[in-house]
């Protein structure tokens, strides 16, 4: 994705773009974690951090917590900036499809051969 | 007219943030499409930002605390283990829906798509939220931020879509049930 310091007169996109990409790289996080929790029982016994709620509990934490980081990441490095949207949202929609698919029952089945 | 306690938390969680969420979504859609459309006929003044601000951010709020009392409250009390040998299952509603290839599907596929799609939800509108605080009108000027954020938006719609249909059908199959007894109204006895 290139990034320029220039916004001519227009109000750089940096910051949206590092919202929007982020919000991809959570939802991504919480299909892979929630296909991983159902998928290995060390991972579902890593990711109960709660008993009385399970596997979910960690799930969406740690999915909450990579969403946090990618956002504050990406804020500090575009802040200010052009970023070449076209690849963001194209990242952002396929991260968010992968949150998608992986959170559906069937394809959960599917990848794990059940 | 009495509720249990139980019943009381999954009413709040559904009807009172989830649905409330959900109602405001059509709202909030149409607004933002016609406020970040080219060529918007009208831009909207400072007083209409700002409402536009802060309806977001209670849908922001209704969000997260749609899916923490779910996951926090209700959840618990739905995936209860019943004790060995009992045989009424009634108070433990993944157990009930799974004795029985009738109903088990209600949870393999309901329960387990709703508890973690759901989430997709408040992710996605707090980022809505924020860009649309930071840029305001300004959106129009980046065509590709605005329809990122749209979809983003749609797409929230529909996680909430899937675990609202999914609760309501969950709770008429097994409901969570259980906890102290509270009376709203004293009723009278009919002849």
């Amino acid at each position: 994705m290139s990034i320029s310091q220039t916004s001519g007169g227009v109000v750089p996109n940096g910051s949206g773009a590092a919202a929007i990409l982020a919000a991809g790289i959570g939802s991504g996080a919480l299909g892979v974690f929630a296909l991983t929790n159902d998928a290995f029982p060390a991972a579902n016994h890593f990711f109960t951090f709660y008993t009385p709620t399970g596997g979910l509990s960690g799930v969406t934490t740690c999915a909450i917590v990579v969403w946090l980081v990618a956002w504050f990441v990406l804020a500090r490095r575009w802040s200010g900036k052009m970023v070449a949207m076209a690849g963001v949202n194209l990242v952002a929609f396929l991260l968010l499809a992968v949150g998608m698919l992986l959170t559906f029952p069937p394809v959960m089945d599917l990848i794990q051969g059940k | 007219m009495e509720i249990s306690f139980r019943d009381l938390m999954t009413v709040l969680h559904g009807m009172g943030f989830g649905a409330l969420f959900m109602l405001a979504f059509s709202g909030a859609i149409a607004e933002l499409y016609r406020m970040s459309a080219p060529g918007a006929p009208v831009q909207p003044s400072a007083r209409e930002q700002t409402l536009l601000n802060l309806y977001l951010a209670a849908m922001v709020v209704l969000a997260w605390a749609a899916v923490f009392s779910g996951a926090y409250l209700v959840y618990p009390w739905y995936r209860a283990v019943p004790p060995a040998g009992t045989t009424d299952l009634a108070d433990y509603p993944k157990f009930l829906l799974t004795s029985s290839p009738h109903t088990s599907g209600w949870h393999s596929l309901g329960m387990e798509w709703k508890e973690h799609v759901a989430w997709l939800a408040p992710i996605a509108m707090t980022m809505v939220a924020y860009v649309f605080a930071k840029y305001g009108p300004a959106i129009t000027k980046h065509r590709q931020m605005r329809s990122a954020v749209l979809a983003f938006a749609v797409v929230a719609f529909v996680a909430t879509g899937v675990a609202g249909a999914f609760g309501a059908f969950l709770n008429k199959y097994a409901p969570v049930r259980g906890g102290a007894t509270i009376t709203i109204v004293s009723g009278e006895h009919e002849g």
